[in-house]
């Protein structure tokens, strides 16, 4: 599904990735762990073809494809979809017109009928159900005036619409209580399959409970420093960061 | 000729050759016509110098040979009439002016009980006493060379009277087509809409080219005079052509209790000049000034506004929007003045544009002049970019960019569109907005999918 090699990335000149190698396959869910600061928001952004992060070395392989050379609306289109970590507020674009645009986007890309009101709605209605959220929602401006729940709730509603096959989760648990948490996670659970990958980026092991690994990565300084099973997260959750900071340093001294 | 004995401050076109008018005027108006007529000779085309006219430079008009036809035989004018009426859907009545020249094959009056929807000849000889009283009072000429120039040429016109307590449901429409002849043409529209106390109406003013190609000019001058209670829902859809000439003044005087609320839209012309100046007159009264414009390529769209509010306890609203791309440019001057026995005024003035490009040019001023002491009067005016963010954001759902840019661009004068309640008229605009910016994004969807295809 997704094969990153050697990815090295600066924003501003700094650079904040600096050699990152990760393999997912197809139907696998990868969490990625990490102190502030290490590189996760920033992998995902990369992934997603943000403007402001620049690419220097390493390649990334989508369905083998070269992902690096696509726009970012061509990755959506061909399946890729991040969560945002901070879901940006349009005032004046409603849910509805702005998701079924989205939708639309990507079904005429893939060759598909593109749906009228009627249709979309129907798709969306089940949606927003399974979501628990209010029906108004799709009324309101794009994030506008939300609370922070209801921003992340709609960025996994937009995902459970556009069904993606690789999903980027940046901190969506951030700033959640276990409600919504919960929420958040049986949205994520209910697109598992074999053939969607999800990639969950998270600063707390807490979300894990609810959305269980295949592997588990720990990101510092923008490299991998350590992967291992969903026992990895525990580890990390029992240890604390410093735990693989100090190990690392102690390696990198080793090596000195 | 011209037989001014002063020097004029500018360039005096348009004297040799004012219409020759279809029938004998009464001396009211000849004498009218003739103060208006020196006055123009006096003030000329506005240059550079005079302040209200810094950043439109209007110097064109003097010298791109300007004639007036004499009929509205204009080829082209009835298929874009047509477009002109759908806009707006089903009207109360439609006024058809093609060179300010009527046009009664293409305009359609039904008959409202209490309504008259004439032409300025037509009201010239049956209600010539109310068209004396009120031609020039909401349009003052003292100060205005181009609303001195209009009193003494315009040929013809709409002349609408509502009776007291008269409601007129749907719109009246007034068609004004520019162009479509061999030579430039210069148009000086009139309008003059008077309610009686308690009336209400809506009354749309469009104004749109023959065809793509004419340099044309529109010299428009509409007058609006509201008796106590009167309300009236007016719109301003300037669609001509990007050759096009256009200097519009709307004078508007609100009596008591009265509203008038205005939406000025502003998609076409090369230079377009807007000047609303709305005298709230009796207690009470409520008037809200809106506009939207998009000016690209080189286009130019200024707005001049005036609130003057001379009665207490009267409110005013105004949001201008404008989208500048391109080398475009936007004046916006807002004027409001409190005169001193205005107390308890309420007065609200907000001025947003959203540049598209590095090279538009944005000249914004708020000037308020408050006389009065016990009042509420705010102006804000913002200038910014589409948010890098939220771009993003569109284009990371699969949303293509010009599509995410046009998304986000609707949006901005979204809230401005919004608040027209002529419904198919708030959609066409709605719709022009893409078609407007399309040429400029370089980039196409194919239509049997795929990526989008960018130059």
């Amino acid at each position: 599904m997704l094969q990153i090699k050697n990815l090295h990335a600066t924003v501003d000149g700094n650079e904040i990735l600096r050699g990152i190698d990760l393999e997912v396959g197809a139907g696998e869910v990868h969490a990625i762990m990490g102190p502030n600061g290490s590189g996760k928001s920033t992998l995902a952004r990369v992934l997603a073809g943000h403007p402001d992060y620049e690419v220097t070395a390493g390649s990334v392989t989508y369905r083998g494809l070269d992902l690096l050379e696509m726009e970012p609306e061509v990755r959506a289109c061909e399946g890729i979809f991040l969560a945002f970590q901070y879901p940006v507020e349009i005032p004046g674009v409603n849910n509805a017109y702005f998701l079924k645009a989205a939708v639309n986007s990507i079904r005429k890309y893939r060759g598909l009928p593109e749906y009228d009101a009627m249709e979309f709605l129907a798709i969306v209605k089940d949606k927003i159900k399974l979501l628990g959220m209010d029906q108004t929602l799709m009324q309101r401006p794009v994030n506008d005036g939300f609370s922070g729940g209801e921003k992340k709730r709609n960025e996994i509603f937009q995902m459970s619409v556009l069904e993606p096959t690789l999903a980027v989760l940046d901190e969506t648990d951030s700033g959640l209580d276990i409600d919504a948490l919960r929420v958040v996670a049986e949205g994520v659970n209910s697109l598992r399959s074999p053939e969607r990958s999800t990639i969950v980026i998270t600063h707390y092991q807490r979300l894990l409970n609810y959305i269980e690994p295949d592997f588990v990565h720990v990101l510092s300084e923008g490299r991998i420093v350590r992967s291992g099973g969903r026992e990895l997260a525990l580890e990390l959750e029992a240890k604390g960061y410093t735990w693989i900071e100090s190990d690392r340093s102690a390696a990198e001294l080793a090596v000195v | 000729m011209a037989t001014s004995t002063t020097r004029a401050a500018g360039p005096t076109p348009f004297l040799d050759y004012f219409p020759v008018l279809a029938q004998p005027e009464p001396a009211w108006l000849a004498e009218l016509r003739a103060v208006a007529r020196s006055r123009y000779a006096e003030l000329g085309i506005p240059t550079s110098s005079d302040e209200d006219w810094r950043f439109t430079p209007v110097g064109d008009i003097a010298t791109t040979g300007f004639t007036a036809s004499t009929d509205s035989s204009a080829p082209l004018a009835e298929g874009v009439t047509r477009s002109a009426g759908e806009l707006v859907g089903p009207s109360a009545a439609s006024l058809v002016f093609v060179n300010g020249h009527f046009a009664p094959a293409l305009s359609t009056r039904g008959v409202v009980p209490g309504v008259s929807v004439m032409t300025f000849a037509e009201a010239l000889a049956e209600r010539s006493d109310d068209l004396r009283n009120a031609l020039g009072r909401a349009a003052k000429f003292d100060n205005a060379s181009f609303t001195a120039l209009n009193a003494a040429a315009f040929s013809n016109g709409a002349v609408v009277f509502v009776g007291a307590s008269v409601e007129v449901k749907e719109p009246i429409h007034i068609v004004n087509v520019g162009g479509g002849e061999l030579q430039p043409q210069a148009a000086h529209t009139r309008a003059l809409v008077i309610l009686a106390k308690g009336a209400s109406a809506t009354v749309v003013e469009t104004f749109v080219s023959a065809n793509a190609e004419d340099v044309h000019l529109t010299n428009a001058v509409s007058e609006y005079v509201l008796g106590e209670g009167a309300s009236v829902d007016h719109y301003r859809v300037q669609l001509e052509n990007f050759e096009a000439y256009h200097i519009g003044t709307t004078g508007i005087v609100v009596g008591r209790d009265a509203n008038f609320r205005s939406h000025n839209v502003t998609f076409g012309g090369f230079l377009t000049r807007n000047d609303f100046t709305s005298l709230l007159d009796g207690d009470g009264g409520e008037c809200t000034l809106n506009g939207v414009y998009i000016a690209n390529g080189k286009r130019l769209v200024a707005n001049h506004t005036t609130i003057d509010h001379a009665r207490p306890h009267c409110n005013s609203h105004e949001v201008y929007k404008g989208i500048l791309d391109d080398r475009g440019r936007g004046v916006f001057n807002g004027k409001i003045f409190v005169r001193i026995d205005a107390q308890k005024t309420d007065a609200k003035q907000t001025n947003q544009t959203l540049l598209l490009s590095d090279d538009a040019q944005l000249n914004t001023k708020p000037q308020l002049e408050i006389f009065a002491d016990d009042v509420k009067c705010t102006h804000g005016a913002t200038v910014g970019q589409l948010s890098a963010d939220a771009l993003f954001y569109l284009r990371a759902r699969g949303i293509a960019e010009p599509e995410a840019r046009t998304i986000l661009v609707q949006a901005f004068i979204g809230d401005v569109l919004d608040r027209i309640r002529v419904e198919p008229l708030r959609a066409a605009l709605g719709a022009k907005v893409p078609e407007l910016l399309a040429f400029k994004t370089g980039c196409e969807i194919p239509l049997d999918g795929g990526p989008p295809q960018c130059r």
